[in-house]
């Protein structure tokens, strides 16, 4: 009561020394406060707009749109259409048909270009000698007749239409120049060329240092999802059931605590131990094929399990002890009050967890270094093979893919490491959102 | 939640039990980092062309892959590591003990190592007697070892720009680094003489002599990059003044925004390198386990397809991309389609 006394005799609406002082301390936290996020939100903004500026280029291509002619006497010189004989030739053979096509659009358009015969073949992407040779082989009746395709055209002039690559900095590239550039301009105008919306990058498969026009996501893509079912199917249920028995049955005693413990520094390890741990369990003793979305999904499991089990208790702690006492009550069993009332009220609770650890098992790269995962990898994996088993075909990952363009020479990966980026930032937003929904719909409060 | 169950565990038996069986239609490659753009390209045109899957293709150093290669014989390990050097006698040992005895040797041609720096920074002329100087930990000075003290490129040699000296240089663990240190540093020691005076200073020890003239300087004006040529490239650009050690493929690619030195007045590219003329490159590798050949579908054709003229010839693909086409190559393409195994 002394305060009081002191304070006697002057208005509270008249502020001291002290009281001043207070204020401004706590005007100061906010300051602070607002500084820290204001920090935050600068260097998100850097490197979102970064990425973008980057990678969103990736969402677009450029296509030569020609006319074909795909002769006989050099695409099935027997004339039989036997698909065998037809293999031999291979796609070294179909890019001189590809340049005579070209030719043929230039001289069309009436273009004047100083450019040999191997420059103007130049301006055509390596991958669509075997784009002509796929369609070829897939419907042998085409030979003999002239087709239209869309071709991808080659990665500097591509950058050209996007604005990646300049007149200037081509006169200094040896692998293009500005009459290449010139040329594919008046192309442009003449309408043999066209730059659209690139499904192929979703799509289509990683492709070769030469190429990275061609270049996708399609075979990291359908990785990582293996990868995301073999996490949920494995670390959901075991995860689920160690927490409702650490929560609800086990007893308290020091071997549960050391369990505790033990879970909570396995959430901490980092992610390449378990990459190493994956290594001599998953491929050495138990001989699973390298480079397989399952031993990656089965590392993932590890590493994802404690996320997944410290989310689940505490989701199961905050269910209140009269809802067990209630059903204990009327009768039922442990087990019922369990599994009929205290699991579905922390389902939400669950499923955010679960969530939120696969987005953590989606964005990781250092363990699959250990398994083989980070690799040149081109054909789709298949579910399930008889020979390899279920998701036991090699396939990279989302992440992975980053990675393993981010090192490539060629100026063209750094736009596809940046739209790839996008890509898996688009796929944990998701993720995150559904996580966001879940738990706004279903959580119930007391 | 009785079915939930059901299903969970039962996806979970068949994940382990079906693969339990696995087999392997692909063949698998791990090793260096230089050689993996090589073997990416022969992969994609093998995996296009032939009736078989393409092959699956990792980097990771040469030393990695070779590890992973000895690791024994069997469908879960790789069938072919490449290397950016020669396998060494340790490492056959090592594949021997584990039943990896009969290793084909695949030479697919030469990569030269270029000094590159920013295209609008000064040009250089180099020696390897430069690079000695500018990089060598302690100089023989009158009669004794003394802390190099150089800073500046015009230190160095009198010819060259006002400059300091900032270079990035690839990290130990990288098979460049040794051809490095053997054909520029070790090279630019005896050419300078330094050799003969740290033979005099030490009393004729050679060895001792070979380890101190490939000494780097640590005191932060010579950088070790374990990243790739990207993550170089990337402190050139931060850092005008650097210089830095690339592939001769990586610095075709990139002839925008690098400008290359030349070294004794020869400017690298394939013509040079393959001459001889240019000093300063060494043979890429490639490994075949031979007791793989019959087993996994497609090893040998893979093996084949590569070094055949259609790729590894002067004018294939793998040339156009900056590797220097191997004048034996018909040799080579012969010792694979006998399987020519090392040691006999």
């Amino acid at each position: 009561m002394t305060d009081q006394t002191q304070n006697l005799g002057r208005s509270l609406l008249e502020t001291d020394a002290r009281t001043r002082k207070r204020n401004a301390a706590e005007a100061r936290f906010k300051a602070f406060g607002v500084a820290a996020i204001a920090v935050a939100l600068l260097a998100l903004v850097v490197l979102l707009t970064s990425v973008v500026y980057n990678g969103a280029s990736a969402f677009k291509q450029t296509y030569f749109e020609l006319d074909i002619e795909l002769p006989e006497a050099k695409l099935d010189k027997s004339g039989t259409r036997d698909l065998e004989v037809m293999k031999k030739v291979t796609t070294i053979g179909y890019a001189p048909i590809l340049t005579a096509a070209l030719e043929a659009a230039i001289e069309k358009a009436g273009i004047e270009t100083t450019l040999d015969k191997k420059a103007i073949g130049g301006l055509i992407s390596k991958e669509a000698a075997a784009t002509v040779r796929n369609a070829v082989l897939a419907n042998p009746e085409i030979v003999g007749t002239t087709q239209s395709f869309s071709i991808l055209a080659e990665g500097r002039i591509d950058g050209y239409f996007k604005g990646r690559v300049t007149l200037e900095s081509a006169a200094l590239d040896s692998n293009t120049s500005p009459e290449a550039l010139m040329l594919a301009q008046a192309l442009a105008d003449a309408g043999y060329a066209d730059t659209k919306f690139n499904w192929a990058f979703l799509t289509a498969p990683d492709a070769s240092d030469q190429r990275p026009e061609a270049a996708g996501l399609g075979v990291a893509i359908l990785g990582s999802a293996y990868m995301m079912i073999v996490v949920l199917v494995l670390a959901l249920p075991i995860g689920v059931a160690a927490s409702v028995y650490l929560e609800e049955f086990a007893p308290k005693n020091r071997w549960t605590d050391l369990i505790e413990v033990n879970i909570s520094n396995l959430a901490a390890v980092p992610s390449i131990v378990f990459g190493i741990l994956g290594l001599a369990i998953f491929i050495n003793f138990a001989q699973l094929n390298q480079s397989s979305p399952l031993v990656g999904g089965l590392v993932l499991t590890l590493m994802t399990l404690p996320t997944i089990i410290i989310s689940t208790r505490a989701a199961l702690k905050a269910v209140p002890p009269s809802i067990r006492d209630a059903a204990l009550g009327v009768g039922a069993s442990k087990m019922q009050s369990v599994f009929h009332h205290v699991l579905p009220l922390a389902a939400p609770g669950i499923l955010t967890g679960t969530i939120i650890g696969l987005a953590q098992a989606l964005g990781e790269t250092a363990p699959l270094l250990l398994i083989g995962m980070v690799a040149f990898v081109r054909d789709y994996p298949a579910a399930y093979t008889p020979e390899a088993g279920l998701f036991g075909e090699a396939s990279t990952a989302l992440p992975v893919q980053v990675f393993n363009w981010t090192q490539r020479a060629d100026p063209g990966f750094v736009e596809r490491a940046s739209g790839a980026i996008i890509t898996l930032l688009v796929f944990l937003l998701i993720m995150n959102a559904i996580a966001i929904y879940l738990r706004r719909r279903f959580e119930r409060r007391w | 939640m009785s079915l939930f169950k059901l299903t969970a565990s039962s996806l979970a038996i068949a994940a382990v039990t079906a693969t339990a069986a696995a087999a392997r239609d692909n063949v698998q490659v791990a090793g260096s980092s230089t050689v993996l753009p090589y073997a990416s390209i022969v992969a994609e045109a093998f995996g296009e062309n032939f009736d078989f899957a393409t092959p699956v293709v990792e980097s990771g150093g040469s030393s990695a892959g070779l590890k992973r290669f000895c690791e024994g014989v069997g469908e879960n390990t790789i069938d072919i590591a490449n290397a950016s050097r020669k396998i060494k006698d340790s490492e056959i040992a090592a594949c021997a003990e584990a039943g990896v005895t009969d290793i084909v040797e695949v030479r697919i041609g030469y990569d030269g190592i270029v000094f590159a720096s920013d295209i609008n920074g000064n040009a250089f002329a180099f020696t390897p007697a430069d690079w000695y100087n500018a990089l060598a930990a302690e100089l023989p000075v009158d009669g004794a070892m003394v802390a190099n003290p150089n800073t500046n490129w015009s230190q160095v040699n009198a010819n060259f720009a006002d400059q300091p000296i900032m270079a990035f240089i690839p990290g130990t663990k990288h098979g460049t680094r040794e051809v490095f240190e053997e054909k520029v540093i070790l090279q630019g020691c005896e050419d300078s003489g330094a050799m003969e005076a740290i033979l005099q200073i030490n009393g004729g020890d050679e060895d001792a002599a070979e380890d101190a003239c490939m000494a780097i300087r640590t005191d932060g004006l010579s950088v070790d990059i374990d990243g790739d040529y990207t993550e170089t490239l990337a402190r050139i650009e931060a850092d005008n003044n650097g210089i830095g050690v690339f592939g001769l493929a990586f610095y075709e690619n990139n002839t925008d925004k690098l400008q290359v030195a030349t070294i004794n007045d020869v400017v690298p590219s394939v013509e040079s390198i393959s001459s001889g003329d240019y000093p300063v490159s060494r043979p890429l590798y490639f490994y075949i386990k031979a007791a793989h050949l019959d087993v996994i579908p497609g090893l040998q054709e893979f093996a084949d397809f590569f070094v055949s003229d259609d790729m590894a010839g002067p004018d294939g693909p793998l040339a156009e991309y900056g590797l220097v086409s191997d004048p034996e190559l018909a040799a080579t393409q012969e010792a694979v389609a006998n399987r020519a195994v090392m040691g006999q």
